[in-house]
């Protein structure tokens, strides 16, 4: 059987030297990063982003059929 | 049930994707060019093994890095205003939108985390070889996720390669290649990764420049600017093919667009290409809708008609024929015939949705082997689907003044680019370009024009699609979602505040280690 476990170990360190090495202005790009996926995805994903129509239907046909009747309704002069 | 549109509500969904878009193209465009750049730069250290050549690649991916590592996951909101805001898009989408953005999502994942970590921590752990294998890779793997989010824009320009399926309510793919080698996926792909080259070799360029101005690293800046240069000739003129190849596709597809390009409005022969044009009121109107004439333009004769057909007696539709029709030899239909079309096409599918409510499996049967199984009612009736929901002829006519501002704005400014790399040529041969101040500070104010043409590009491409979200199939006014417009409101403020604190944040940054400069770029991200 074929050992990988030095290989990932070299990986770990590989990863962990980069970020233990970083620069300043590196630590302070992966700071913004970080605060930046916290908003998009604590705030914004969680209270303004919901899924429209997961949240008002349980199922795909329920989904099909609400969107169904969104695309064929009359709400035009053309009728 | 929708009893009415609310525009405000399509208008503040449309205001807040484009908002997002717009913000998310300052960071990629970067990214896309700068990639190749760098590699450029390091294939030239690996085979001189000159440290200079170090030194000066290692400078500009910091810059790279930073624009990078801002940019990461701006395009994911995107994804999320598709299902809050763009719900019935989204589902009516179906699995064209999810493969290439699957292929994407794996492609940026796997090569550019991958490689991009090899890039920045690998310098002297790794051989230079597979260091600058990587480099490469990263540059590659960027572009190829391009092209897999163009190719789900592109078939919003011209869908092609599916069916739709009535019992979903969703397109559904029956050929990924017809897909993915969409015209106007081929066209845009090279169009957009080349304009993103050129706004890199600006970049590359005008920093160099301010170098120069500054009397600070003379041997970094000429040489950055000898690669900018090239680079960036190459491209342009490479955008200026790309963008003659679009432009005919468009004619042929998106005929209502490209005549709202030129300002076109009275389908004529011998049709001349404005270089040049200001757009004035003229008291006319095609419809409820104004006709904008030109207060002044410079025109390049026969052109338009030599560019869409090949001889400069090609005719060339105007806004005038599409909306109205002509029914001579050219065949144009008008779209009050193709309201016609789409409100058949609803009807049958509105009959079709009675059957299913009903149960009736008899009327299920017939009505999709009588109509969506049948190549012409597909063809001549569901193709136009979309004019079913609007309410005049000149609705579907998109706004001409921004369309025609951000094609000429883009198009005066990419032939400017390549007078500029021109000179920066020259006078790089001439051995005189630190002398030239007037020009270094030329090359250093491009930067942001070449940002404008940028998105310019997308003003065009997405303003110049409307009505439509889908083209012929689906307005924006059946994509929103049934949300309140306040919310909508809300979150574009978020945005807005978010996004520019993250170009402040990154310009910051950048402009500090501009000013720090190559002899401290021993840094690691």
């Amino acid at each position: 059987m074929i050992n990988l476990l030095p290989d990932v170990k070299k990986l770990i360190s590989f990863y962990y030297e980069g970020f233990r090495d970083m620069s300043a202005w590196g630590r302070k790009v992966w700071l913004i990063i970080f605060i930046k996926l916290f908003i998009m995805f604590a705030i914004l994903r969680l209270f303004f982003f919901h899924d429209f129509l997961h949240d008002k239907y349980a199922n795909d046909k329920q989904r099909s059929k609400y969107v169904l009747e969104q695309l064929t309704n009359s709400t035009t002069t053309n009728d | 049930m929708i009893e009415h549109f609310d525009m405000s509500l399509v208008d503040w969904s449309r205001a807040q994707f484009a908002l997002t878009a717009i913000y998310h193209w300052i960071f990629v465009p970067l990214t896309l060019g700068l990639s190749f750049l760098i590699a450029i730069m390091e294939t030239i250290y690996v085979r001189t093994g000159n440290e200079e050549w170090k030194r000066l690649t290692r400078f500009w991916m910091t810059l790279f890095g930073i624009n990078f590592a801002i940019g990461i996951a701006t395009g994911i909101i995107l994804e999320f205003e598709f299902g809050t805001n763009w719900s019935n898009y989204s589902w009516f989408v179906g699995d064209i939108f999810g493969t290439p953005l699957a292929i994407e999502g794996i492609l940026a994942f796997f090569l550019e985390s991958t490689f991009v970590a090899v890039m920045f921590f690998g310098w002297n752990k790794v051989s230079k070889k597979f260091h600058l294998t990587s480099t490469w890779l990263v540059a590659v793997g960027a572009n190829l996720s391009a092209l897999w989010i163009l190719v789900a824009n592109a078939w919003m320009q011209n869908p092609v390669g599916m069916t739709f399926n009535p019992d979903t309510a969703r397109n559904e793919m029956v050929s990924f290649w017809a897909v993915l080698f969409n015209p106007v996926a081929v066209d845009k792909f090279l169009h957009t990764i080349f304009s993103g080259f050129l706004l890199a070799s600006i970049f590359v360029l005008g920093i160099s420049a301010w170098f120069l101005l500054k009397k600070r690293e003379g041997w970094i800046a000429k040489r950055s600017i000898l690669i900018a240069a090239i680079f960036g000739l190459i491209s342009s003129l490479t955008v200026v093919f790309t963008g003659d190849n679009s432009a005919k596709t468009i004619s042929s597809v998106q005929p209502v667009k490209f005549a709202a390009m030129e300002a076109h409005y009275y389908g004529s022969e011998n049709v001349g290409l404005t270089a040049f044009g200001v757009l004035k009121r003229s008291g006319k109107k095609i419809g409820d809708k104004e006709i904008m004439d030109f207060a002044f333009r410079i025109r390049i004769p026969g052109f338009l008609s030599i560019m869409t057909g090949g001889d400069k007696n090609t005719y060339v539709p105007g806004i005038e024929d599409l909306v109205y029709g002509k029914e001579d030899s050219r065949q144009i239909l008008s779209v009050a015939d193709k309201i016609r079309q789409g409100v058949f096409a609803r009807d049958v599918l509105n009959h079709y949705k009675k059957a299913i409510m009903v149960n009736d499996t008899g009327q299920i049967r017939v009505i999709k082997n009588e109509y969506f199984q049948d190549k012409k009612f597909l063809n001549e009736n569901f193709r136009y689907f979309g004019y079913a929901s609007l309410m005049k002829p000149e609705d579907a006519v998109p706004n001409v003044a921004l369309s025609f501002y951000s094609f000429h704005l883009m198009v005066i400014l990419g032939f400017f680019f390549i007078l500029l790399f021109i000179v920066s040529v020259f006078l790089l041969m001439k051995g005189s370009i630190a002398k030239h101040r007037w020009f270094l500070w030329i090359a250093l104010l491009s930067i942001p024009l070449a940002y404008i043409a940028s998105e310019a590009g997308w003003v065009l491409a997405e303003a110049g699609r409307q009505p439509w979200i889908i083209q012929d199939l689906m307005p924006v006014t059946r994509a929103v979602s049934q949300i309140s417009a306040s919310s909508v409101m809300t979150t574009f403020i978020l945005f807005a505040i978010l996004f520019t604190a993250l170009l402040i944040a990154e310009v910051s940054i950048m402009l500090r280690q501009i000013n720090t400069g190559p002899k401290h770029s021993e840094d690691k991200l």
